[in-house]
């Protein structure tokens, strides 16, 4: 028999179930029903229509899109357990989430964690309502996996600073409004120099060049400071703290390119089920192919356990408060299984899985394509696997450094 | 880990706590060099039924305690790590084939003496060196069985068994027309080939046409979390080791070509341990059983080949030797991993589960 606090906490969870249903049911529009977000991913710039505008500002006007953010910074104010029913509700009609992208996923959290009460007021509540899309100023041409040896510097100006540099690989950086960096203000420690500053992409002195990847899409830029001033208010912290707190957006990161949906999206279809369409099948219904049949069902097998893992991850850490310690699992083992997936979709496919343009290719197939070659970017940025290795080595091993 | 309950976690600090005081790998010396057929100590075994063990799946009106299998999996995990020889798994199995498919007359008889350790069980399925539930040739007549079962696990302390016939599952005590024939395998556990000449026989009629494949289900995940617990300690020790030797004036701990490969297997391990605990956890909702179970083995199997593997290379010369513990893991790992389906034997299951 369930105790008075389990029932009456049931009560509400059932009163505030039928509240997100009423919620849906007068504002979510069906033509919109099993569309994507389009700011979730570094894809594209913000091409409303008005029927978006409108579900973002619903979704965004409540905190629902980041509901167990505080409410006096425009987030929902609510519990996990009602943050999960919104998720399930919304999943149920085939309703996605308006309000996402980076500010959600990793700015966010960092700055509730680390920033002053003015920095969250001003910042924090246009991320609730989708307004505003940031973007990522961290690695630079001689600082990518030796991320600390970063050398955009900021010199003290008074009220201001002055910045000068160049950042690379800035995810969606020619849609940007506003970018969070870390920066060097001291040149005399590696670590111990970085400072954690916010820059706005229009302000005077800041180019953006998009560069153009191997599967042809241009989704990452190089980014250029040339004396940009950046008020004394956006430095996030104090001086020179700039590497833990980038370290803690980085650890964010991390499970939302592995633990997130959007692996999961990726993989949608079975590959057994694609493998039908293209290879021979027996009276059975079984692949012809049994070397073939193996490699896929071994895949997809250890594909389950990948996505068994992100679920314990997010059920531990739910448990536990704060990020898991195997965010660094998942990034690894997530990126290198979809890496493995694409190439076997290649297999599957044959020459018609490799296809670059042509109305001759299915847009799922050209798709593909596109997605193995950008995806081998997904080992290298976030953390290389190599990074993640020494990572899991030494901080969950506890094996000792190497150097 | 996934995340237990408060009775969970008691239960698991104890068996932890009982492994490692009254069960380290030196017990399972013991049981070696003593060199019985049954090849475990009954007192351990009578131990274990007393803190309620055996009883963990079974219902409370039936001298259980109910807990499910994600419980008994946390203590057979324990266990696991110790290598500790008891035929906990084989009678939890059977247990679960009787209360799957029993009556309640054949609960109510076998059940509370199996959960007090009185009666040790243990399934025979299999008639050669695979598993192969589709080639079952054991018939019954007249209430009497007849046929030849390979590889049984814990066949020499059982004294009844959960055969497969043709036509389902049967319990047969052991007596007139049951003999037993000693196979050693590699990891000086209890295994024996079965003659059944007419054995007396009952079957288990309830539980329909899928009870052979659902008593294989928990099978597969009671002993991948057995191989979670060897996985689990094998990465550990070898672990403490590379922190410890010493070669060209360097901890091993500090190459980096060690601790990437110890990463990989980390990785590899976090992944067993995600897919085992989903698979007795579908055992207990009852939700996708087949599925996850295949699953749970599956990875179960590819990731303590690897680790069983790497224990030995990354300990070196010593990881050869009978001294050291690890060798024992390698030789224990082969054996369950052959059991209730091999690594090629559950991947193809999967698939056809899929479909494809």
């Amino acid at each position: 028999m369930p105790t008075q606090v389990e029932s009456d906490v049931q009560t509400s969870e059932d009163a505030f179930r039928t509240e997100v249903r009423q919620f849906l049911a007068t504002n979510f529009p069906d033509e919109l029903k099993g569309t994507g977000n389009m700011m979730a991913g570094l894809d594209g710039p913000t091409d409303e229509n008005p029927v978006q505008k409108k579900w973002r500002e619903a979704v965004g006007g409540r905190g629902w899109g980041t509901p167990t953010w505080p409410k006096e910074y425009g987030g929902g104010g609510l519990t996990k357990g009602q943050a999960r029913i919104i998720e399930h509700e919304f999943a149920k009609v085939g309703a996605y989430n308006p309000i996402g992208g980076m500010g959600v996923m990793m700015f966010g959290p960092t700055l509730l964690e680390y920033g002053d009460e003015r920095q969250k007021l001003e910042h924090i509540p246009p991320i609730c309502r989708g307004e505003i899309r940031w973007c990522q100023g961290y690695s630079e041409p001689n600082a990518g996996s030796d991320l600390a040896n970063l050398q955009t510097f900021a010199v003290d100006k008074g009220d201001h600073y002055l910045i000068n540099g160049q950042k690379t690989w800035t995810s969606g950086g020619q849609w940007a409004d506003k970018c969070f960096a870390i920066v060097r203000t001291d040149r005399s420690d590696k670590h111990k120099g970085i400072s954690f500053m916010l820059i706005d992409m229009d302000a005077p002195g800041v180019e953006v060049r998009p560069i153009t990847m191997i599967s042809g899409t241009s989704p990452f830029c190089e980014t250029f400071f040339t004396d940009v001033k950046v008020p004394k208010e956006n430095l996030v912290g104090k001086e020179g703290q700039g590497w833990t707190i980038g370290k803690r957006l980085l650890q964010h990161e991390r499970t939302n390119i592995s633990g997130g949906g959007r692996l999961a999206g990726m993989m949608g279809q079975s590959l057994g089920d694609i493998a039908k369409k293209y290879c021979e099948t027996g009276g059975d219904g079984a692949l012809v192919n049994k070397v073939l049949r193996d490699k896929i069902a071994d895949l997809e097998i250890r594909w389950n356990s990948f996505l068994l893992t992100a679920r314990r991850a997010v059920e531990e850490s739910k448990a536990q408060g704060g990020v898991s310690e195997i965010s660094s699992v998942l990034k690894k083992v997530g990126t290198k299984l979809a890496q493995d997936r694409s190439e076997l979709l290649i297999e599957i496919r044959g020459f018609q899985g490799l296809g670059w343009e042509g109305d001759e290719f299915g847009d799922d197939e050209l798709e593909d394509v596109r997605g193995w070659l950008f995806g081998k970017a997904a080992t290298i940025y976030g953390g290389s696997t190599e990074v993640q290795n020494n990572i899991i080595a030494k901080r969950v091993l506890g094996m000792l450094d190497h150097q | 880990m996934a995340v237990l309950s408060e009775e969970q976690e008691m239960l698991r600090n104890m068996a932890r706590d009982w492994a490692t005081k009254e069960s380290p790998v030196s017990e399972f010396r013991k049981v070696r060099a003593a060199g019985q057929p049954q090849a475990y100590n009954a007192d351990a075994y009578a131990a274990m039924a007393e803190m309620g063990w055996v009883g963990i799946i079974i219902p409370e009106a039936h001298g259980g305690s109910d807990f499910g299998f994600s419980s008994a999996g946390l203590v057979v995990e324990e266990l696991g790590k110790t290598l500790t020889a008891s035929p906990l798994v084989a009678t939890t199995i059977a247990a679960s084939a009787i209360l799957l498919g029993g009556s309640d007359a054949q609960k109510a008889k076998w059940l509370p003496r199996l959960a007090s350790g009185e009666t040790v069980a243990t399934l025979a399925i299999d008639e050669g060196a695979h598993c192969d539930p589709s080639a079952i040739e054991t018939s019954v007549s007249g209430g009497k069985l007849t046929g030849k079962k390979a590889f049984v696990h814990e066949a020499h302390g059982a004294s009844l068994f959960v055969v497969a016939a043709k036509d389902g599952l049967y319990l047969v005590e052991k007596g007139d027309g049951v003999s037993l024939t000693t196979r050693k395998l590699t990891d000086q556990r209890s295994h024996a080939d079965i003659q059944f000449a007419g054995a007396a026989a009952e079957k288990l009629e309830g539980g329909g046409d899928s009870l052979l494949g659902d008593v294989l289900d928990r099978a597969r995940v009671l002993s991948a979390a057995e191989m979670l617990g060897m996985a689990q300690a094998v990465f550990d020790t070898t672990l403490d080791y590379l922190k410890q030797r010493v070669q060209f004036n360097q901890v091993l701990a500090t190459f980096q070509a060690l601790q990437h490969r110890m990463a990989d297997l980390f990785a590899d391990l976090t992944q067993m341990r995600s897919a085992v605990e989903a698979g007795l956890q579908a055992v207990d909702s009852g939700f996708g059983v087949a599925r996850a179970a295949t699953i749970a083995k599956a990875e179960a199997n590819r990731v303590l080949h690897a680790i069983s593997n790497q224990g030995i290379q990354l300990h070196g010369g010593i990881g050869m030797t009978d001294e050291f513990n690890v060798g024992f893991y390698l030789k224990r790992a082969r054996v369950l991993e052959a059991s209730w389906g091999s690594s090629s034997y559950l991947k193809d299951r999967f698939a056809r589960l899929s479909g494809y």
